[in-house]
């Protein structure tokens, strides 16, 4: 894994002791770089529930196993958009995770469970799962908003 | 963290919770709310949510789960004092219009 544009790495244990901890890390880095409010919220949203989910069903719950979580500047190309962007690579030794789990459910079925996807997906503007020598790997990437001429040298310039 | 105190008042039990509501504390929130309904058959609970920072899809789920456990016994759950965050993550989910929610505690008392 290049180091290139690496903002922060995290090596977390799958205790959701620390999910608080990680959004507030997140918090931190998004509003630095120069994310909206709201697009602050929704990434840490969408950070927190990624690693639950790793928590929850990579690990069945299980404390103590290994998270790997990395913050990097990129240059993204996504759709019809290329730009800046903040990517979020967490990865993990837990089971696979069935590609299944990563459709948000119906929002009309009014019951418990099954929001976390749909809010990573609210949250992200990329959503990339693979699985590679026996790790399950989540790319999630933000694109930055695009900044107007006078406030270039500004917040953002991370 | 999260804590969660009850208060009674007539036939009411109001839980003024704090802290954030994410997969290491929604349980403890589903427990309180769900013994108010089951065990003690309280007619309406009062989830006081003012000083919530956070809540998570466990936490929503624990508050449909309370939802649900209030109408199998006939009462009412309400939410009160919303904060932006927690209203933000409520319409995110499709769900504010399943509950019951009232600007303060005087209100959902009333209603």
């Amino acid at each position: 894994m290049g180091r290139a544009g690496l903002l922060l790495r995290l090596e977390l244990t799958s205790n959701p002791e620390i999910l608080s901890v990680v959004r507030s890390a997140v918090t931190c880095l998004a509003s630095n770089m120069g994310f909206p409010e709201a697009d602050v919220r929704a990434l840490t949203r969408a950070v927190d529930e990624a690693l639950a989910n790793v928590i929850r069903h990579a690990y069945a719950n299980r404390p103590g196993q290994p998270i790997e979580l990395l913050c990097r500047r990129v240059t993204e190309r996504a759709a019809e958009r290329r730009g800046p962007a903040l990517e979020i690579l967490m990865m993990d030794r837990g089971i696979s995770v069935i590609r299944k789990k990563f459709c948000g459910r119906e929002l009309d079925d009014v019951r418990p469970g099954g929001l976390g996807m749909h809010f990573i997906q609210n949250g992200v503007d990329v959503v990339q799962y693979s699985r590679h020598l026996r790790k399950n790997r989540l790319r999630l990437v933000k694109f930055l908003p695009v900044q107007e001429p006078e406030k270039a040298n500004g917040k953002g310039e991370w | 963290m999260v804590k969660i105190s009850t208060r009674r008042l007539d036939k009411a039990a109001i839980l003024d919770v704090s802290g954030d509501i994410d997969l290491a504390h929604s349980t403890e929130l589903r427990r309180v709310v769900l013994v108010e309904f089951r065990e003690n058959r309280t007619p309406k609970v009062i989830l006081n949510l003012v000083a919530v920072n956070y809540i998570d899809s466990s936490g929503v789920a624990s508050l449909v789960e309370g939802l649900k456990a209030s109408r199998d016994v006939g009462s009412r759950m309400m939410l009160v004092g919303l904060s932006p965050i927690v209203y933000e993550v409520l319409e995110l989910s499709k769900l504010l219009k399943i509950f019951e929610i009232y600007d303060n505690e005087a209100l959902a008392l009333e209603a």
